[in-house]
């Protein structure tokens, strides 16, 4: 275990509601190794922004840590005093957010957010300055140096994001999470911030935790990937063998819903009908039975563990059970 | 006669020309696609259409009719074969209306009094497929893709000859966005309504657009059949949008064209073919203004195209 960097293991969150508790989380096990990046995909109410925050422990007052741990490090997370938590934010572990418009101050230049996020430094002021130049330069902003006297709203969106991922990687972290950091924007932008994540990355060797619904673009930039629905994981393993030989039906059709994958003007588009079940209120057995078109009895009666089905594969299936018994 | 006629729109706020002049015919039952980056002025092309917009140059033609510049007053009957879906789906529907009161709205705004608003409400919503005891909902207890097709609903509800529809599917999840699709696509067959779209999601594109037109600073750089754009793209800006396109496939690798640098400002456009600084494919002679040309039905605004 000792090239993980980032070990979630059997984590389970709640939410406390008026409704009771909200089961938010349940069982999530997977790893992030050293340099490697991890694509986390799943849609709306998979529980991707309470994994991110359970990870940074930035969690709502009503949240309740039921099971398990997040380790950083070989370090549990969920118990590490306030303090050490701070040291770990923004320094050994980044992230950079969704909405590249709300990220900065409006009413600081970014040289002075830059400078002011370096704060642990000892550096000298005139040097801090010169590295968020230097790391505005690494991101492709052009005439970094005179730049720095700009405030955000002169920045395009795209180079908003570029900063924010400038910012994120000024501490040179080994964790770096991306939440959703291209959803907000353009194609053509965000093609280019993906390709600057994978060359930034390969230059510091960071880990990321790339959250994202674009399986376009966890395609094109994860190691591995880990496929969320409704709180837990349901596959998991190697983006190759994620894409090519998905081994649980919730992949598989949401692979099959990308129009992407479909070249040929399509009457009719794949879906897949009816909703994410409450999880306040979950069903008995597995989760995805509901909108499974290969539910079978046993489906409804206990939820499916995750089993490694070979290396570098994991789902979480009755069915790969009966097909191929360990 | 073309259902929606657009000749030579201009929009500028103050001296910034958001619209240089936007030329473009939509068909009845003809679905047409506006795509390019953010700040190409998409969105105001629809709004100025509808009139929420200012257009100061130019004519709009709908129907046969010049509704540019036409009074509120004026334009409200039109308003009725003119439907328009809004980017934000729980934005742009009013908190404190119930479902049946947004959808059935138009038909109090057109003072339509001898309608059964409950048996109209109930009909719109089988219409996009949500169960009619949503008709006593607020928004917020609405998800992102149910409020979507509140939107629809109430875009339909006059039976309009036109839907303009701003990123109809932004903000959806895959899986809920080929039911929008699949909606608007059966919608347009049964009732045979024409569609201007607005989107960058090309992938979305492909399965709804008859034509499309490829907007960039505020005019079509490019214009024709979806096939024939993707297939053979002839404008360099074309060529780099559809290349930013990941395919689901981690052994399909992008081969993506990067444009040069960032947007030009609109207060300072370029000399010459505006596209020309960020143009991969730039040569010599484009600092020279390039013209609309039609070949074969296919628009082209580019003096160095590639074949």
């Amino acid at each position: 275990m000792s090239d993980s960097l980032l070990e979630i293991d059997r984590l389970s969150v709640d939410y406390e509601t008026a409704r009771g508790d909200l089961k938010a989380l349940r069982d999530i096990t997977f790893d992030v190794k050293k340099g490697e990046i991890v694509g986390i995909v799943g849609e709306s109410g998979c529980g991707k922004s309470t994994l991110i925050s359970s990870i940074l422990r930035l969690t709502a007052p009503n949240t309740r840590f039921r099971e398990g741990e997040v380790r950083f490090k070989g370090q549990d997370l969920l118990t590490l005093p306030e303090r050490k938590m701070r040291d770990l934010r923004g320094a050994d572990i980044s992230i950079v957010f969704q909405d590249p418009m709300q990220t900065h101050n409006p009413v600081l230049s970014v040289g002075r957010q830059m400078v002011d996020i370096q704060h642990r430094s000892s550096a000298s002021r005139a040097d801090k300055r010169r590295r968020a130049a230097q790391m505005l330069g690494a991101v492709g902003i052009p005439d970094p140096e005179a730049r720095l006297d700009q405030f955000p709203h002169e920045f395009s969106g795209g180079m908003r994001q570029r900063i924010a991922i400038a910012m994120a990687l000024i501490s040179e972290p080994s964790l770096l999470i991306a939440d959703e950091p291209t959803t907000a924007l353009d194609a053509t932008l965000e093609v280019q911030v993906i390709e600057r994540l994978r060359e930034l990355q390969q230059e510091y060797n960071c880990a990321i935790l790339f959250i994202s619904h674009h399986l376009g673009v966890i395609a094109e930039l994860c190691d591995r990937v880990v496929v969320m629905y409704a709180g837990a994981v349901v596959e998991s393993g190697e983006v190759r063998e994620i894409f090519h030989n998905p081994k649980h039906p919730y992949t598989r059709r949401l692979i099959d819903c990308d129009p992407g994958h479909i070249k040929e003007r399509a009457r009719v588009l794949p879906t897949i009908p009816g909703e994410v079940p409450d999880l306040a209120n979950l069903p008995q057995g597995c989760i995805f039975q509901d909108r499974c078109d290969q539910a079978m009895p046993r489906c409804a009666g206990d939820v499916p563990p995750l089993t490694t089905l070979k290396v570098g594969h994991q789902a979480a299936c009755w069915l790969n059970q009966m097909e191929d018994p360990v | 006669m073309s259902l929606l006629e657009v000749n030579g729109l201009k929009t500028s706020y103050g001296n910034v020309n958001v619209l240089a002049g936007i030329t473009f015919k939509v068909e009845p039952g003809e679905t047409y696609a506006l795509v390019g980056e953010s700040g190409s002025g998409k969105t105001t092309v629809i709004r100025a259409i509808a009139g929420l917009a200012p257009a100061q140059e130019g004519s709009v033609l709908f129907d046969g009719q010049e509704i540019r510049g036409l009074s509120e007053r004026a334009m409200r009957p039109l308003r009725k074969d003119m439907a328009m879906m809004f980017q934000d789906p729980t934005g742009s529907l009013s908190p404190r209306l119930t479902i049946r009161n947004l959808i059935t709205e138009p038909y109090r705004i057109q003072g339509m009094k001898d309608r059964d608003l409950d048996a109209e409400a109930k009909r719109l919503l089988s219409l996009v497929n949500l169960p009619s005891h949503f008709a006593d909902r607020y928004p917020y207890q609405l998800s992102g893709g149910q409020a979507r097709r509140v939107g629809v609903a109430r875009a339909l509800a006059l039976e309009p000859k036109l839907i303009l529809a701003d990123e109809p599917t932004a903000g959806l999840d895959v899986s809920v966005q080929g039911e929008l699709l699949n909606l608007m696509n059966d919608l347009r067959e049964r009732l045979g309504l024409a569609m201007v779209i607005i989107t960058h999601n090309l992938n979305v594109v492909r399965h709804v657009a008859d034509r499309m037109g490829i907007m960039y600073l505020g005019r079509l750089v490019e214009e024709g059949t979806t096939e024939a754009i993707f297939e053979e793209p002839r404008h360099p800006y074309t060529h780099c949008l559809l290349s930013a396109n990941p395919e689901p496939d981690p052994d399909a690798r992008l081969e993506w064209v990067s444009l040069i640098g960032e947007p030009p400002s609109l207060l300072n456009r370029p000399k010459g073919c505006e596209f020309r600084e960020r143009c991969p494919f730039a040569k010599d002679f484009c600092h020279n203004t390039p013209t609309w040309q039609i070949e074969h039905g296919h628009g082209l605004r580019c003096l160095a195209p590639l074949s």
